[in-house]
């Protein structure tokens, strides 16, 4: 027996990571100036690595020349075009492998053994197929996109629970009023976080597509800027690339505030 | 009861079901006559939810048939209408749009559509709660929209499944009187599936006592006294508790110490 005369102590601490977007911040800015302060103490050679400074002169300079527009133009209408095209077909078939038994097994099937595939292996008999033009950029995108679309849709719908389903059904409604009132608004979620996939994977294909074939785009700028060893301009098309997921995410995220707002 | 009030009896004939090798309901005879609630009870697994199922055609049973039999008034959207023990309601709609749902698509003109579904909300207490997400709501608050939702469509039929089972005991005693009270003054046909058997004596007119498995009907008790001249204490219903208990006590017991098969 041991004798006890003391306060209980508290024993339930840690394991509550808060977030402190300030120092989110902080850590970015001082990485650039430290990554600006080693290329101006010459820790490193600026012929290998381009400095922030140098990365927005070059940025300026492009902005200015018009060059920098004509690329991202060329970039952004691929990525619109190839995204929408897949999404479109991908939420078609995942709503028929999620609802309808005679698409299940056979739509599941297919993507099974295509999904696997690197996509961007698929490129050159793209080009074959539909030319060296825009045709087979938006395909190898849409292509890309189309399967985890499908997964995602499909899993969505097999997440929506079967009781609310049955609610409906108990209550009248015909197939068509489940599905848009009842199905759909239950996979959103699942649908939603699936364009967060699909679009990083949208401009992965996007750049192998313009640098295996295109005279204009982001992807054809880094590629010519490469082997012009234009270390600044490679680095600056790097930087819209990074621009252009951030400003996709933000987008869904603003999308999934206004529409899963119940949750 | 109301002049254009729905009279439907509901009939079970020699219902029979099983999931696979088990068989859970064997043989059920029931009438529930118009304006009349008919409780079941019975031990878990005894196959009560399933004849609920059954009665309002969602699912089809192996042998036997459910029947309809009477006049559904002009009104009326959903003869064979439910309330869920999970509430079912769809969390990205509001209160409002949870009772809008069974509306829309109906031959109601949006005027109609919103006032019943003010009416609804005034009935079941929630009109300053129209706007809210079910899941703001607390389970009691949940529920009201389910019988709300249910009560909206002027059911000739209301199927209830174990409605207060997922509430704490203090609301379970505040909706029941509640309910008791909407549907003696609706005059709905009820079937009312429920193991609280204090909640089969205060609503019943039959109490439909089930055996454990396979599902049979092991007896059948009256109360013929209208539902809102009932109180929890009155010493007949107490005595009416007792005896169902007794009826259900050996099989309950049994059915506690079962392995769970489906």
């Amino acid at each position: 027996m041991s004798e006890h005369d003391a306060p209980v102590p508290f024993r339930a601490g840690g394991f509550l990571p808060r977030e402190h977007p300030l120092a989110g911040a902080a850590t970015l800015i001082a990485l650039l100036l430290l990554w600006q302060a080693g290329a101006s103490l010459g820790w490193f050679s600026t012929a290998f690595l381009s400095t922030p400074i140098g990365i927005a002169r070059a940025l300026i300079s492009l902005a200015a020349s018009g060059e920098l527009w004509v690329n991202l133009a060329a970039s952004l209408q691929r990525l619109a075009i190839g995204w929408v095209v897949g999404t479109l077909g991908g939420l078609a078939v995942g709503v028929a492998v999620g609802l309808f038994t005679l698409a299940r097994s056979p739509g599941m099937a297919l993507v099974s053994a295509l999904f696997p595939i690197p996509k961007i292996a698929l490129v050159p008999l793209f080009i074959i197929w539909f030319g060296i033009g825009e045709g087979s950029k938006d395909v190898t995108l849409a292509f890309g996109v189309f399967f985890p679309t499908v997964i995602n849709t499909m899993a969505g719908i097999d997440a929506v629970p079967r009781a609310l389903i049955r609610m409906g059904q108990s209550f009248g409604l015909g197939r068509w009023a489940i599905l848009r009132k009842i199905v759909l608004p239950g996979a959103l979620p699942a649908i939603l976080a699936g364009f967060r996939i699909t679009t990083s994977t949208a401009i992965i294909l996007l750049v192998a597509a313009e640098m295996i074939g295109a005279q204009h785009g982001i992807g054809a700028f880094v590629l010519e800027a490469g082997n012009l060893y234009d270390i600044d301009n490679l680095m600056a098309g790097i930087v819209l690339l990074s621009v252009i997921g951030l400003c996709t995410s933000w987008l869904i995220g603003r999308v999934e505030r206004a529409l899963l707002g119940w949750r | 009861m109301t002049p254009d009030a729905s009279a439907l009896r509901l009939e079970a004939r020699g219902i029979h079901h099983a999931f696979g090798d088990l068989v859970v309901l064997d043989g059920i005879d029931l009438d529930v006559p118009a304006g009349e609630v008919l409780v079941l009870v019975g031990p878990s697994g005894c196959g009560k939810s399933t004849l609920l199922s059954i009665l309002g055609g969602m699912l089809k049973p192996d042998g036997g048939q459910a029947r309809m039999r009477g006049a559904v008034a002009a009104d009326c959207l959903n003869a064979l209408t439910y309330v869920f023990q999970d509430f079912s309601l769809l969390p990205w709609r509001s209160v409002a749009g949870n009772i809008s749902l069974v509306l829309e698509g109906t031959r109601l003109s949006a005027a109609e559509r919103q006032r019943r579904i003010a009416d609804m909300l005034a009935l079941t207490g929630l009109s300053a709660f129209a706007d809210a997400w079910p899941r703001q709501l607390s389970g009691g608050m949940r529920q009201r929209v389910g019988i709300a939702r249910a009560l909206a469509v002027n059911p000739a039929v209301l199927l209830m499944d174990e409605p207060l089972s997922a509430l704490d005991a203090q609301t379970r005693a505040l909706l029941l009187d509640e309910l008791a009270a909407i549907i003696a003054r609706a005059g709905v046909t009820v079937v009312y599936v429920t193991h609280n058997l204090s909640e089969a004596a205060l609503l019943g007119h039959q109490i439909v006592v089930l055996s454990r498995r396979p599902g049979r009907v092991r007896e059948i008790l009256r109360i013929d006294r209208p539902l809102g001249e009932r109180r929890a204490s009155d010493p007949d219903l107490l005595s009416i508790e007792e005896r169902l208990w007794a009826l259900i006590r050996d099989d309950a017991a049994e059915a506690d110490r079962e392995i769970e098969h489906v």
